[in-house]
């Protein structure tokens, strides 16, 4: 075990995934002699060269766009978005072609690249750095949505995306870059969880929470703080958002009886609602009270001074708890 | 208001009026080898020793390939086809290009690409497919190295350079390399794609040749409304070479994609090339151009047919007897009627085939959603077998 962050487990990943595979590549902005402005890949070109870890012109769209091209010549990109929201200039890239290639050529292509997106906010960033766009993903047929929550998941995931023969969008909670935890980098990938399940973290009788990215630290912390309330919180990290764990999810709901959604996105339109919509229809009869969304206001996201008052915390995610028992 | 901004709009023009010699000096000839007239010239920068057979060849193509076009069209019209993107007037662009190419090169194509398909050994029923709606294209592009059809303007620019890139990491640049051929329009040059392309293949070095068919419409928008500037000059600022090609000409645009190819296997890098051409029909079968261009541009487009030129010369060098003709026609009537019978048979894809090849392994939803599918299916199936017993 070794003390790693977030952000370093990543590294240590993506390290593992160029030794692992000579067809693999990195690619994106300031992602080579810089090492991202997150210094995810930091070192990484300076140990596997500059054909393998690209530092590509300015423009999303061209990034993916060759990425696909790589990928159809056997390659195995995996591509950095610097900031969320800077993904939309790639978004016919990743919608049009890349979501839809597999099944446009009858499973003859396969394109294995992985998207790692830094999202979320909470760090005090200006307008389009704090973007949680994940749903519009989930939302498209052929892609697989995932989001690490701890520097242990960072490291294995990301391992899992590059072995993916699906094209992956993953999303790294940019405010828990600097989170320290233990991580195995010793043990390989077979005790692993695979990518597409859920983890339940802390296991609860009253009300089962569902979260991921950013918010499975909240929402750990909201699980200690509602013991002194004495209620007994399930905390689940969906880790997968497409496709969704619901397994795991309705095991629980049917246990518990309340649901509580929690995410730094929109609630309008969101996972949360397809969540809500799912349990609804697969847990009627066990539910207590309707499913509950914590979540992001339906505006665009506010100057930062405001952030606070505009993402969920712990205050919140109680908040709903408590509403979730007044039914 | 609106008199202001229209005279503003008029003063723009004028000085745009005023620029426009400097913009002519910098515009090249047209690169051609077979005149209108079917007259043999030579360019000293395009050389091309050719047989009388490789001609007769070039012949076959360009007509067995406006046939499919033809029988295509028909099969819309009786509705056998949801819609068709004909090539008619851009054959010799398609097949000089088509033909330059090694079997090791690939080429990423638009939707209108039929010719170029023609050479690279697809079957033209895998495009009736597409237009059918039996499939998105649906073949392995590794098979004949030609990638799927696509239809979002642009996007493969992308894709071919990528590929490109992945040509040099594999070490396939030099003596015996491989190279890669772009298709788009004169409409996608105004696409963001294209350029991120012409920027990524620049700065890479990358084997690709953008290979633009400049056929003046965009659907219903002339080229003025896309550019300024002549499209094979737009090169120069991406820092790689331009060329404009008479695309009616089946030999330029041989010679000229050639030698573009050949550069790019060799490490020299990408070339624009713009196959100045003109597309005779509509943009599709459910277009109309009488709406937006004058038919005495047809017309005189008519007299630089890119196959009558080729005719004109085969008979006046005496390279084909006229039996040649005869048989290239009987054969592409063959192949016009394989077309017409294989589109009328081919079967529609089963419904449940909808739930297949969306991710490498089927989720549980997917899994959930086919099984639900099918069982709606057979309460139909269900209910009509009561039905039957009952005698109604």
């Amino acid at each position: 075990m070794t003390t790693l962050t977030l952000s370093r487990a990543l590294n240590e990943g993506l390290r593992k995934a160029l030794e692992d595979n000579p067809k693999a590549l990195i690619m994106g902005e300031d992602v080579g002699k810089l090492g991202g402005v997150f210094r995810v890949t930091d070192g990484l070109q300076k140990d596997f060269g500059e054909a393998r870890v690209i530092d590509t012109p300015l423009a999303e769209s061209g990034i993916i766009g060759t990425a696909i091209g790589l990928a159809l010549r056997g390659y195995r990109p995996i591509c950095e978005i610097q900031f969320d929201g800077f993904i939309f200039p790639a978004f016919d890239q990743i919608v049009t072609q890349l979501a839809k290639m597999r099944y446009r050529s009858l499973g003859t292509v396969r394109l294995p690249i992985v998207i790692r997106v830094p999202f979320g906010g909470g760090i005090g960033a200006v307008e389009h750095h704090s973007e949680s766009p994940e749903a519009l993903f989930a939302h498209t047929p052929g892609l697989r949505v995932v989001s690490c929550g701890d520097p242990a998941d960072a490291y294995t995931m990301i391992q899992q995306a590059a072995l993916s023969d699906d094209p992956v969008l993953f999303f790294e909670p940019k405010r828990r870059y600097w989170d320290k935890a233990e991580v195995d980098v010793e043990g390989g990938l077979a005790r692993a969880l695979p990518m597409d399940t859920a983890r339940v973290l802390s296991e609860g009788t009253d009300v089962t929470v569902l979260c991921y990215g950013p918010m499975v630290r909240t929402c750990a912390e909201a699980a200690v703080a509602a013991r002194d309330d004495g209620r007994s919180l399930e905390v689940i990290d969906l880790r997968s958002l497409a496709p969704l764990d619901t397994e795991t999810i309705f095991a629980s709901v049917r246990k518990t009886g309340r649901c509580i959604v929690v995410h730094e996105a929109v609630v309008t339109g969101g996972i949360g609602a397809e969540i809500a919509a799912e349990v609804t229809q697969e847990c009627f009869y066990s539910l207590e009270a309707p499913v509950l969304r914590v979540g992001a206001y339906t505006t665009p996201y506010p100057p930062s001074r405001l952030e606070e008052h505009y993402l969920p915390d712990l205050d919140r995610i109680l908040d709903a708890v408590d509403r979730s028992f007044g039914y | 208001m609106a008199v202001k901004d229209a005279g503003r709009a008029a003063r723009s023009a004028d000085r745009a009026a005023a620029r426009e010699p400097e913009r002519q000096a910098d515009s090249a000839e047209l690169i051609q080898l077979l005149t209108p007239e079917g007259e043999r010239v030579e360019h000293p920068d395009y050389p091309l020793e050719i047989s009388a057979e490789e001609i007769r060849a070039l012949y076959r193509d360009l007509v067995i390939v406006r046939r499919i076009d033809f029988e295509a069209i028909a099969l819309q019209r009786q509705g056998e086809l949801g819609i068709w993107a004909s090539l008619l007037g851009q054959e010799a662009a398609q097949v000089g290009s088509g033909r330059a190419l090694g079997p090791r090169d690939m080429a990423f194509p638009t939707y209108r690409e039929h010719g170029v398909a023609w050479c690279r050994g697809l079957d033209p029923m895998k495009l009736l497919e597409l237009f059918r709606g039996v499939s998105h294209g649906g073949w392995d592009p590794t098979e004949h190295n030609f990638h799927l059809y696509t239809i979002v303007i642009g996007s493969q620019a992308l894709h071919a350079t990528g590929y490109a890139m992945g040509i040099q990491r594999d070490g396939a640049v030099g003596e015996d390399g491989e190279a890669v051929i772009a298709y788009f329009g004169d409409g996608a040059t105004s696409q963001g794609d294209v350029n991120e392309a012409f920027i990524w293949a620049s700065v890479n070095n990358a084997p690709v040749v953008f290979f633009c068919q400049n056929n003046q419409w965009a659907i219903s928008e002339p080229l003025e409304r896309q550019s300024r500037t002549p499209l094979f000059l737009r090169a120069k600022g991406f820092g790689f070479p331009g060329v404009r090609v008479d695309g009616n000409d089946v030999l330029a645009c041989l010679a000229v994609t050639r030698k573009a190819m050949q550069a790019a296997r060799e490490g020299q890098g990408p070339t624009l090339i713009e196959a100045f051409t003109y597309r005779m029909g509509a943009h599709t079968t459910t277009d109309d151009p009488t709406r937006y261009r004058l038919s005495a541009e047809l017309e005189s487009w008519k007299l630089k047919d890119p196959i009558e030129r080729v005719k004109q010369y085969l008979i006046r060098t005496q390279q084909a007897e006229m039996s040649f003709f005869d048989e290239v026609e009987a054969e592409a009537a063959a192949v016009g009627r394989r077309v017409r019978a294989s589109c009328q048979q081919m079967p529609d894809p089963t419904p449940e085939s909808m739930f297949d090849n969306v991710l490498t392994s089927e989720t549980a939803q997917l899994a959930a959603e086919r099984a639900g599918f099918a069982a709606y299916l057979e309460s139909f199936e269900a209910e009509e077998a009561v039905l039957a017993e009952e005698g109604r």
